[in-house]
C-alpha cells in the first residue's frame, strides 16, 4: 500500500510541478506525437475532403470547383459499388473462418501437455511473413495455373483436371487462393490473443462445473470457456473485419501483372490505388472514394463498438 | 483432481486418452500444413529452374544449387542488396522513432496531469477509426506536395505516429509502481529526468514488446512503400519482390532466393524475440 495519496500536494512538489510547470511538460511529453499524428493523419483527411469537391487531374492545387460531382461520379461508379461488394463476400468468408480456425488452434494447443510452446511457435510463425512474400508463394508455387503447381500436381494424383486457380471466374476458385493466404498469415496473431484470453479464466470456474456434473468437451466449452472469451472475441471480430476492409497487398500481388488488375476480386484500397494513382492521376475523385471509405468505417467501428457494447467501464 | 468424480468422468479416462491422441495428431497434421509454405520457399529457392517448372513435381529437388543466392546478388537487374539496405533502414528508424514519440505521449497521458489531458487522449483515439491505409489517398498528396515522394523521409516520417503504440504505453504507464517516480521526485528529478533514469530503464520488457511488433510492422509494409517508393533507388524489399512478381521479369528460382533471404531478417528477430512478441500482440489486441 502507498502511504501518499498520488496527487498530494507537498511543499516540494508544488513549487516543483506547478500547474503552469506542468501543462508545459504534458506538451513537451504528448506534443509532438499530436503534432505529427494532426500532420499526417487529419490534415491529409482535411485535404482530401476539400480535394474532392474539385477536378483534380495531375494536380494538389485544383481550381475548378464541381461540388458534389466526385461522390456521385465515384457511387454511381459500377466498379466502385463493386468493391464495396467484394469487401464485403471477403468479409464474409475470412472474418468466420479465421475466428473458427484461430479459436480452435487456441483451444488445442492450451490443452496440450507438452509441446505447447513448440505448437504454438508453429503456428504463430507466418506472422513474421510478409503478405508479398505469401503471395508469391501461393501464386508462384501453390496455387500456380500450370502443371508444376502444387495444388494442380496434388489433383492430377486424382486425376482431375488442371485449374487456372486464379484466372478462373466461374467457380470463383481465386476466393480459395486469397482467403488461404491470408488464413495462414494471421490464424497464429488471433490464435495468441485467445491463448490469453484462456489463460485469464480462473481455473475454479471449470472446477466448478465438474463438480455440477457437466461433460468436458461441448458442455464446458458452451457454458464456461466461450462466454468468457467475450471480450477476446469481440475484440478479434473488431480487428478482422477492419483489417479486411484494408485489404491491398494480396490482392495486388495475386492478382496484377503487367497488364493491370483483372475486373473481378477488387477490393476498395486496390480500386482506389488505381483511380488516384493510375494512369489518369484523378486525385479529386480519388479523394472522394477515401471520404466515403473513411467515413464507412468509422461508421462500422462505432455500431460494432456500440453492438457489443464496448466503452462502456468494465472495471 | 478433485476426489469424487462423477461416475461418466471415470468412465471417460479411455475416451479423454483417445481425445488426445486425435488433438495430437490433428494438431501435428495442421503444423506440418502451417509449415509448408516455408518449405517452398527454401526449395525453389534452391532448385534451378528446371527442377522448379519440371511437370514431375518433387518434394526434394535434385540438387541444392547454393550459387542461386550469389546469382541473386549478382544480377544488375535485381537490386536486391540495396533493397535490403533500404528496408533496414526504414524499419530500424521507424521502429526507434515510433518508440520515441509513443511512449512520451503515453507517459504524459497517463503521468501528468493537464486540464484537457482527456481531449487530447480522444484525438488520439480517433485516428484508430480511419486507418492509415484508407488515408493513403490523401496522405501520398501531403508527401507530394512536400516533395518527398521516393525519399527517407516521406517512407519515413509519416509512418511514425501510431496511435495504437501510444495508447498501449498510456496503458502501461497507468499501471506502472508510483513509488518508484515519487522516490525519484524526492531526490529532486523533474519529470524529463524521472522518465529517462527511472521509468524507461524499468519499462524495457514493454518497449520490446512494442519495438519487435512496430519492426515486424515496418519490415513488411507494403502499400506505403508502394506508393511513395517509386524510383528504383528507394524500393524496399517487398516492393521489389513485388514487381519481379507481378511483371514476370525474373527466373522463378531467384524470385524465390530473393523472398527467402528477405524473410531471414525477420525470422531471426522472431525466433530472439519471441516472447516479446507474443506480449505485444497480446498487448495490441486488448481493446479496452
Amino acid at each position: 500500500m502507498r502511504g501518499a495519496a498520488p496527487h498530494q500536494k507537498s511543499p516540494t512538489r508544488r513549487s516543483r510541478f506547478g500547474r503552469q510547470n506542468r501543462t508545459l511538460w504534458f506538451w513537451v511529453f504528448v506534443g509532438p506525437f499530436v503534432l505529427g499524428l494532426t500532420l499526417f493523419t487529419y490534415v491529409p483527411l482535411a485535404w482530401s475532403a476539400y480535394l474532392s469537391f474539385f477536378d483534380a487531374h495531375n494536380t494538389v492545387s485544383p481550381t475548378e470547383f464541381v461540388g458534389f460531382d466526385n461522390y456521385t461520379a465515384m457511387l454511381r461508379d459500377d466498379a466502385f459499388t463493386d468493391s464495396l461488394l467484394t469487401f464485403l463476400v471477403f468479409t464474409a468468408f475470412i472474418v468466420p473462418a479465421t475466428y473458427v480456425l484461430s479459436l480452435s488452434l487456441a483451444l488445442m494447443v492450451n490443452r496440450l501437455r507438452w509441446a505447447q510452446a513448440f505448437f504454438r511457435s508453429v503456428f504463430f510463425l507466418p506472422v513474421a511473413c510478409s503478405y508479398v512474400v505469401a503471395a508469391l508463394i501461393w501464386k508462384m508455387s501453390i496455387f500456380n495455373g500450370v502443371r508444376f503447381g502444387l495444388a494442380n500436381t496434388v489433383l492430377g494424383w486424382f486425376g482431375a483436371d488442371q485449374i487456372a486457380w486464379l484466372s478462373t471466374t466461374d467457380p470463383p476458385w481465386y476466393w480459395l487462393v486469397i482467403v488461404t493466404v491470408r488464413l495462414w498469415l494471421q490464424a497464429g496473431f488471433y490464435m495468441v490473443l485467445f491463448l490469453a484470453g484462456l489463460q485469464r479464466i480462473p481455473p475454479r470456474l471449470y472446477e466448478a462445473a465438474a463438480v455440477d456434473g457437466a461433460r468436458p468437451g461441448w458442455q464446458v466449452f458452451r457454458h464456461i470457456t466461450f462466454p468468457q472469451l467475450r471480450a477476446t472475441s469481440v475484440a478479434v471480430v473488431l480487428l478482422l473485419v477492419i483489417n479486411a476492409f484494408q485489404a491491398f497487398d494480396e490482392f495486388y500481388n495475386l492478382l496484377s501483372d503487367s497488364r493491370g488488375y483483372p475486373p473481378y476480386a477488387r477490393p476498395p484500397l486496390v480500386y482506389l490505388y488505381y483511380t488516384a494513382l493510375g494512369q489518369g492521376q484523378n486525385l479529386g475523385l480519388g479523394s472522394a472514394g477515401a471520404v466515403i471509405l473513411a467515413l464507412i468505417i468509422a461508421v462500422v467501428t462505432v455500431a460494432q463498438a456500440r453492438w457489443f457494447g464496448l466503452g462502456r467501464k468494465e472495471d | 483432481m478433485p476426489r469424487n468424480l462423477p461416475a461418466h468422468h471415470r468412465r471417460g479416462d479411455g475416451l479423454a486418452r483417445a481425445g488426445r491422441a486425435v488433438r495430437l495428431v490433428l494438431l501435428s497434421a495442421l503444423a506440418l500444413l502451417f509449415l509448408l509454405p516455408f518449405y517452398l520457399l527454401v526449395r525453389n529457392g534452391l532448385s534451378s529452374e528446371a527442377d522448379i517448372t519440371s511437370p514431375e513435381w518433387t518434394f526434394f529437388p535434385g540438387e541444392l544449387h547454393w550459387g542461386n543466392i550469389r546469382e541473386l546478388f549478382e544480377d544488375p537487374d535485381v537490386p536486391m542488396a540495396h533493397a535490403l539496405l533500404n528496408s533496414s533502414l526504414i524499419a530500424v528508424l521507424t521502429t526507434l522513432g515510433t518508440l520515441l514519440l509513443a511512449s512520451l505521449a503515453g507517459y504524459g497521458l497517463a503521468r501528468i496531469p493537464y486540464r484537457h489531458a482527456n481531449l487530447v487522449f480522444y484525438w488520439i483515439l480517433g485516428t484508430l477509426m480511419v486507418p492509415a491505409a484508407v488515408t493513403f489517398v490523401p496522405s501520398f498528396v501531403l508527401v507530394s506536395s512536400l516533395g518527398w515522394i521516393s525519399t527517407l523521409r516521406g517512407l519515413v516520417v509519416p509512418t511514425l505516429f501510431q496511435a495504437v503504440a501510444a495508447f498501449i504505453f498510456r496503458q502501461y504507464f497507468l499501471g506502472f509502481p508510483r513509488e518508484l517516480e515519487d522516490a525519484a521526485r524526492v531526490d529532486g528529478l523533474g519529470y524529463w529526468r524521472t522518465y529517462w533514469r527511472v521509468v524507461v530503464p524499468n519499462s524495457r520488457p514493454v518497449f520490446a514488446a512494442v519495438g519487435t511488433i512496430v519492426f515486424i510492422g515496418a519490415w513488411n509494409s507494403f502499400l506505403w512503400p508502394l506508393v511513395i517508393g517509386q524510383d528504383r533507388e528507394a524500393w524496399t524489399v517487398q516492393v521489389a519482390l513485388s514487381t519481379f512478381t507481378t511483371a514476370q521479369s525474373v527466373n522463378i528460382h531467384e524470385l524465390f532466393v530473393a523472398a527467402a533471404v528477405s524473410i531471414v531478417p525477420l525470422l531471426v528477430v522472431f525466433l530472439v524475440l519471441q516472447r516479446y512478441i507474443v506480449a505485444g500482440v497480446e498487448r495490441s489486441g486488448i481493446d479496452d
